[in-house]
């Protein structure tokens, strides 16, 4: 099976003075094309370093990332930048204070020469509407936003340049518990319209259950395990695994029907 | 506006900076309006009203050769404000690129660029100053040349400082992300960012590099006579104190007013602008 995206015997090795830090560990996995895969692991687990060079950010010390067949060299080519997006935990930090909503959205249309430049305008608008934001947010500031709207303009800016998969890094847990859902349902919708592919990187494994198809698990730059949703829930492998799972809070089914009621109400208000 | 008019509104101080810069500013600009005698910016003689103390006509009195010092103060006004513009127009974009470049690229070029900028940090100002002026032809030109070379390492630091802490930020990985080219991510990306410091300093600066004009020309290295400079004049009327004491303590105070009024100024900026320091 060969992948959208495959890493094989991919590690990073950070110098730090005299220490090396071995923040992945010979690392092989295959993101296919359409599914939603969860990367969990505890904080310090090597999760954003395997996002970081997944997005070309710095190259693995060791072993290969290939995008559809093709060894990525070290220096990305401006398509395969286009192709694989980011979206940040803290959208507070990843939108530029000082650049308007508008600006931060158009930034990929210029960068990869999509649409004409007359047009462009009208992309940025309907960005803004595919993830449920009304056109005339492009003139204000990201401090005018509430941190839910400005992760929903963050996303738009990660579909800007028609990316095939976007590499989520937690991009919930800075938010309020009730506009996560929200941004939860928007990012599901957009992967069903648009065909998107995500790795979707988490400590939150009720977020896990909701939105993945395969779940990979890291612990010290380590793959532990990787299989899918169901079979790692029903039957963890790994004791780091059970663990993790057992960390999380049980939720009554009653409590999942009164949820989702309760965002098919405020839905319209998000 | 709101919050600046608010601002400085509630602070005394900031508001006396604004009110005296804009009188210098003013003064300045419409010198030839003001003035009394505006042909007194020049050689002019007048032995009829040579040393005079302050009384009407002559509100600040007249000097060794009977020219009126308040429009000579104004006159010295116009040449230390575009000394100090001129001198920051060039000393901040190059201390700013080469910080911003410093800052963000980062390996050896960081290395090369920040040892240089040290150098020159390392040198007290008015020795490199005097010592270029030295070695050059003690013009008005060379004056602004000499300020500008010792001025631009401050602006590399405060920006190096700024980018080191910028780069970490998340739009800047957003930008890489996305595939833009470096110089949109230190020009308009991290640079929009540092603007706010940048204005706050060159603010503070101006009062400085005045007063720094000042100290060259008191020396004998600025401005040349028969133009008017603050610095000369505090130092030809120096001679004749205590009973002169109108020649040296009006440019005196005509200094003082333009360094502190800066200075408040950028305090005032500082808060309006939201720096933190
Ligand atoms: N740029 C870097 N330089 C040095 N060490 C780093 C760097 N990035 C990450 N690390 C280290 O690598 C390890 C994994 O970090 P990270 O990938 O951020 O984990 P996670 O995202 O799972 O919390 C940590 O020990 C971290 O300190
Ligand atoms: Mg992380």
């Amino acid at each position: 099976m060969t992948g959208l995206l495959s890493l094989r015997n991919v590690s990073k090795v950070f110098t730090l003075g005299q220490r090396e830090i071995r923040a992945v560990d010979d690392v092989s996995f295959d993101v296919v094309e359409g599914e939603c895969l969860a990367i969990v692991g505890e904080s310090g687990s090597g999760k954003s370093t395997i996002a970081n060079m997944i997005l070309g950010i710095y190259p693995p010390s060791m072993g290969t990332i290939a995008w559809r067949g093709d060894v990525l060299p070290a220096r990305r080519e401006l398509r395969h930048r286009r192709a694989i997006q980011l979206v940040q935990q803290n959208p507070l930090s990843s939108l530029n204070p000082r650049r308007s909503v508008g600006a931060s959205l158009r930034l990929p249309l210029d960068v990869h020469g999509i649409g004409d430049r007359s047009h462009r305008a009208d992309r940025v608008a309907r960005l803004l509407e595919e993830v449920g934001l009304p056109a005339d947010f492009m003139n204000r500031s990201p401090a005018a936003l509430s941190g839910g709207q400005r992760q929903r303009v963050a996303i738009a800016r990660a579909l800007a340049s028609e990316s095939d998969l976007v590499v989520l890094d937690e991009p919930t847990s800075a938010l309020d518990v009730l506009v996560q859902a929200r941004v939860l349902k928007l990012l599901a919708d957009l992967r069903d319209k648009r065909g998107l592919t995500y790795v979707f990187i988490t400590h939150d494994l009720s977020v896990v259950r909701n939105i993945a198809d395969r779940v990979a698990v890291f612990e010290k730059g380590c793959l532990r395990e990787l299989g899918t949703t169901e079979a790692i829930f029903a039957n963890p492998q790994h004791a780091y695994t059970r663990r993790l799972i057992a960390a999380v809070p049980v939720v009554a089914d009653a409590e999942v029907a009164l949820r989702n009621r309760l965002m098919e109400n405020d839905d319209a208000a998000a | 506006m709101k919050r600046a008019a608010y601002i400085l509104v509630r602070n005394p101080l900031s508001l006396t900076g604004v009110i005296l810069i804009a009188l210098v500013v003013f003064g300045a600009l419409f010198a030839d309006l003001i003035a009394p005698f505006p042909e007194h910016r020049g050689a002019v003689v007048d032995f009829a009203n040579f040393n005079k103390p302050p009384e009407w006509p002559y509100l600040f009195g007249t000097d060794l050769v009977g020219r009126d010092l308040f429009s000579r103060i104004l006159y010295a006004y116009r040449i230390s404000l575009l000394l100090g513009v001129v001198v920051l127009a060039i000393a901040v974009p190059i201390g700013v690129t080469i910080g911003l470049v410093a800052g963000y690229v980062g390996g050896w070029v960081e290395y090369v660029l920040m040892r240089i900028t040290d150098v020159f940090l390392s040198i007290p100002p008015l020795v490199l100053a005097m010592s270029m002026m030295g070695l050059l032809e003690p013009t008005l030109t060379n004056g602004m040349l000499a300020v500008t070379a010792m001025w631009w390492p401050w602006y590399t630091r405060l920006v190096y400082n700024l980018t080191r802490s910028e780069k970490e930020e998340g739009y800047v990985l957003a930008a890489e992300v996305i595939g833009a080219s470096r110089a949109h991510t230190i020009f308009r990306e991290i640079l929009p960012n540092c603007v706010p410091s940048i204005v706050t300093k060159m603010t503070l600066d101006l009062g400085f590099v005045i007063l720094i004009a000042s100290s060259l020309s008191f020396l004998g290295l600025g401005v040349q006579p028969p133009t008017p400079d603050l610095g000369s004049m505090v130092a030809d009327g120096a001679k004749y104190l205590p009973d002169s004491w109108w020649l040296t303590v009006f440019p005196g105070l005509a200094i003082l007013v333009a360094v502190f009024g800066f200075n408040l100024l950028g305090d005032a900026l500082r808060d309006i602008l939201g720096v933190d320091q």
